[in-house]
């Protein structure tokens, strides 16, 4: 294990760490009011429509279908192909899905070589010929359509008003950092590790292979891709894993609720906390509860309730 | 010409005149024969008197009246009362009703501008730059990473884009966060998941559980009024019992079955909740209702109970509390009579609105379930519980999609099943379905006309659904056709009705609108031909 190794490690962690804190914040959000939007992708047999059960007469008395293919149908090719973008928005499409499925293409071959490296340290051969080439395959697609897409999007953003206007300094600087590691990885690659050789090596030292020594351009590639790796999930790029609340949580959820269920423990409970909202027709005072607001009338004083029976 | 490009960090700046004016030259041209520019009427501005004493420099129209600051401490008192309820927006005490999808459309934005081309009032306003879904967004997320995460004012800059905060940015935002239908087009197809039909929603929030500041026709005259009196509309419960009495006068006479109403039926097993408007506005739609109704046999009632005769509940559209209010009133009703269910007459936000949203507020025995017209009416129709004689509905119709009902209920086949068995020359507008437009009324603007905003819904934001319309009835303009435009909403029929006559579409094509139940009287067998009126409108 050599110091790039440990940067590389260092950057796992920050990864993990960022994304699983993350994780844990947003699932400890309090539960929120339904705000689904159509097409609810499991809704087995109006998917394709954008139908609910809202449909059905009486729909609280039937049993509600759901299809987990469904959401595949639609998650996969908006993952891998970015399907809505190239549905809607083709010219932006055309910039935005190299650079994302370089990212792709490059985890992939992260997570070959890193499966090549358990072998080669647990003694065997490591990799034949046809998956030895497929890797390095990938990881040149990987870093020539992460380079060509990430310096197309910052020009478009240079370049065109509509987007620049929204573009931020560190926008500027994240897509730079990505060019740059790509354009390193690229160069550091085809000059001094054509077949990926070294690289399987050095993958195989994490798991205590001796590691042969990487040129000095294929350490600075692996320090940005590294600090890439650790920056993404620290950003709005953490999107990558979001997305999942922002379509499982919000647009998709349709759950309604069941009297007696988890989900009406946990509404009563939001229920009970203490708004203080300073309007004149609500007067929040962080003593009466959400309870309380709700059943007073407009301007009511604390305590004196309104007209629900 | 088109618009000046305006910067994000822009809306705070001192302008001469407005920051983004909508101008006619700039609205994109409709179809035949409205495409010659002296074809629409000209836009009114609107007038000095209101530019003197209001905050309403942003586009050339206003509906909030926030009175301009006087001097200093005013401006200060605006922005500081905003930034308190910037940090409460963002807090589990006062916002869990929506911190978790708030907080991931905050930090997720690619500014990718998919969302852009999706919005009707960016689309048909000529791509007025401050229209741009992502535009008020990203003011409230500028405003947000400096302001409530802290930034620090250089490296927010670095990091979230610049903003600077003063009383101008802070009543142009509350004017922006009313140029939205909140119709969520925008937000499915965000290929994130960002919603800027929401982020304008808590926007009006902000303004209106912290300051105090909506339109009138939403919060005073709209769910204040409501929780008062009984209903938006200001009818008591004796005056809207005494309406209904003589609509079922009405109904009988011209449909020759006996209608009657029931009141107050404790153990029936549907409360149906009418919007109040369509009482005042458009009789003839709980009329064909209880036609229908009594017709088919259902055991049902209306409730005389405070707010519970009006299933209006402005507050989705910009305040959770008076929201909450008017839901448990509702439930209460429906509780207190030991209904089955409750169903939902011809009006969009009041199926999302008792349906989706407050769902999940109304626990324990408030927890009655909750019915879509639409549904209850497709079993009538198609299970044969009334007869029907399409040959009487021989007149091209086309159908509007509520956004609430559709986009944001999943309420998508049951009205055409209906219609396909009763219009014989029923066809869909372009797009359609889950995909459908606005009406250019949502949100509340249907009934809000203040100042000149009625000349701005009707030229701007109901554009594309004129646009729609034309293009639905193309070829059949002539008037001698009449033609009929199927909106299963309130508000959507007081926007349509508001276009039509804008823009004279009865006076030159014979276009009507109304609710989908009209047309299943009009074809009902056992009633006497000629339900709908073409005439009267
Ligand atoms: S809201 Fe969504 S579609 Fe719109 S710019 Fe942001 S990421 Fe793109
Ligand atoms: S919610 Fe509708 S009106 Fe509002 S920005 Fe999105 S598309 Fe436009």
């Amino acid at each position: 294990m050599t110091a790039l190794h440990v940067v590389s490690l260092a950057c796992l962690g920050v990864f993990l760490l960022a994304v699983i804190y993350r994780f844990v914040r947003i699932a400890r959000l309090p539960v929120h009011v339904r705000w689904e939007l159509y097409p609810v992708a499991h809704e087995k047999g109006r998917a394709r429509y954008g139908g609910s059960y809202f449909e059905e007469l009486n729909w609280w008395t039937k049993p509600r279908e759901t299809s987990v293919l469904g959401e595949l149908r639609v998650m996969v090719p908006e993952i891998l192909l970015l399907a809505g973008v190239r549905h809607r928005n083709r010219s932006h499409w055309y910039r935005s899905f190299p650079f994302h499925f370089g990212l792709y293409l490059v985890v992939a071959t992260t997570l070959l070589l890193t499966v090549n490296g358990v072998i080669e340290a647990a003694g065997g051969a490591g990799f034949g010929r046809l998956l030895a080439r497929l890797t390095a395959g990938l990881g040149y697609a990987g870093f020539g359509l992460g380079l060509l897409g990430a310096a197309a999007l910052f020009l478009r953003r240079l370049g065109n008003p509509e987007y620049r206007e929204f573009t931020k300094p560190t926008d500027f600087a994240n897509l730079l950092f990505f060019t740059a590691a790509f354009a390193v990885a690229l160069a550091a690659q085809v000059l001094f590790d054509p077949d990926f050789s070294r690289m399987r090596g050095f993958f195989a030292g994490f798991f205590g292979a001796p590691a042969p020594g990487l040129a000095p351009l294929q350490g600075l590639q692996v320090v940005l891709l590294s600090l890439l790796a650790a920056y993404v999930p620290l950003t709005h790029m953490s999107h990558f894993f979001t997305k999942y609340f922002l379509y499982h949580d919000i647009r998709w959820n349709d759950t309604p609720l069941a009297p007696g269920s988890r989900l009406e423990k946990r509404m009563q409970e939001v229920l009970e906390l203490k708004p203080t909202w300073s309007a004149p027709h609500i007067r929040g005072d962080g003593r009466k509860t959400w309870v309380d607001v709700a059943t007073s009338a407009p301007g009511d004083d604390a305590g004196e309730k309104g007209g629900a029976s | 010409m088109s618009y000046r490009r305006i910067k994000v960090e822009d809306l705070s700046k001192a302008v001469n005149g407005d920051v983004s004016p909508v101008r006619k030259e700039e609205l994109k041209p409709l179809p035949p024969p409205y495409d010659r520019p002296e074809a629409t009427p000209e836009l009114a501005g609107l007038d000095e008197g209101a530019r003197e004493r209001y905050a309403a420099d942003l586009d050339g129209t206003c509906v909030l009246n926030i009175p301009k600051p006087k001097d200093e401490a005013e401006e200060r008192a605006l922005v500081e009362r905003f930034l308190s309820g910037l940090e409460k927006l963002f807090t589990k005490e006062n916002n869990w009703t929506f911190l978790q999808p708030l907080l991931l459309s905050m930090e997720h934005c690619a500014g990718c501008h998919t969302c852009s081309e999706s919005c009707h009032i960016y689309e048909m306003s000529g791509r007025n730059p401050i229209y741009r879904p992502a535009y008020r967004s990203e003011v409230l997320r500028r405003l947000y990473k400096r302001y409530v995460r802290k930034g620090g004012s250089l490296l927010s800059d670095f990091r979230s884009g610049r903003i600077r905060l003063n009383w101008r940015l802070v009543a142009r935002l509350a004017e922006l966060s009313y140029r939205c239908n909140l119709c969520r087009r925008c937000a499915q197809t965000c290929p994130i998941g960002v919603d800027n039909g929401l982020i304008a929603h808590e926007i009006r929030k902000l303004f209106s559980q912290e300051m105090g500041i909506a339109p009138k026709e939403l919060h005073e005259l709209g769910s204040v009024q409501q929780l008062r009196v009984g209903s938006s509309t200001g009818m008591s419960a004796l005056v809207v019992k005494d309406n209904i009495e003589f609509i079922d006068e009405e109904m009988s006479d011209l449909t020759g079955l006996p209608v009657e109403t029931p009141w107050d039926k404790a153990g029936a097993d549907i409360l149906l909740i009418h919007n109040a408007g369509e009482i005042l506005a458009w009789p003839e739609n709980p009329g064909a209702f209880a036609v229908i109704f009594e017709a088919a046999g259902l055991s049902w009632t209306l409730s005389s109970d405070i707010a519970a005769y009006d299933s209006i509940n402005y507050g989705l559209f910009y305040d959770d509390v008076q929201f909450a209010r008017t839901a448990i009133h509702h439930a209460s009703a429906a509780k207190k009579l030991g209904v089955k269910k409750i169903v939902l007459g011809e009006c969009g936000h009041a199926h999302k609105a008792l349906t989706v949203i407050a769902d999940r507020v109304l626990t324990g025995d408030l927890a009655i379930p909750r019915e879509s017209a639409l549904t209850t009416l497709e079993d009538i129709v198609l299970n044969g519980k009334i007869r029907v004689d399409p040959s009487r509905n021989d007149f091209p119709v086309t159908l509007h999609d509520p956004c609430n009902i559709v986009r944001n209920m999943g309420i998508v086949m049951p009205q055409r099943r209906v219609l396909e068995k009763i219009a014989p020359r029923f066809r869909e507008m372009t797009p359609h379905g889950v995909d459908n437009y606005c009406c250019g009324g949502g949100s509340g603007f249907a009934i809000m006309s203040g100042h000149n905003f009625a000349d701005w819904r009707n030229q701007v934001s109901g554009r594309k659904k004129l646009e729609q319309i034309l293009l639905a009835f193309a070829g059949e303009l002539d008037p001698e056709t009449p033609k009929y435009v199927c909106a299963p909403c309130s508000n959507c029929k007081g926007q349509l009705r508001d276009l039509i006559a804008y823009h004279g579409l009865w006076e030159k094509h014979r276009i009507l609108y109304g609710g989908l139940v009209e047309l299943i009287v009009n074809c009902m067998t056992d009633v006497k031909p000629g339900f709908i009126d073409w005439e009267f409108h």
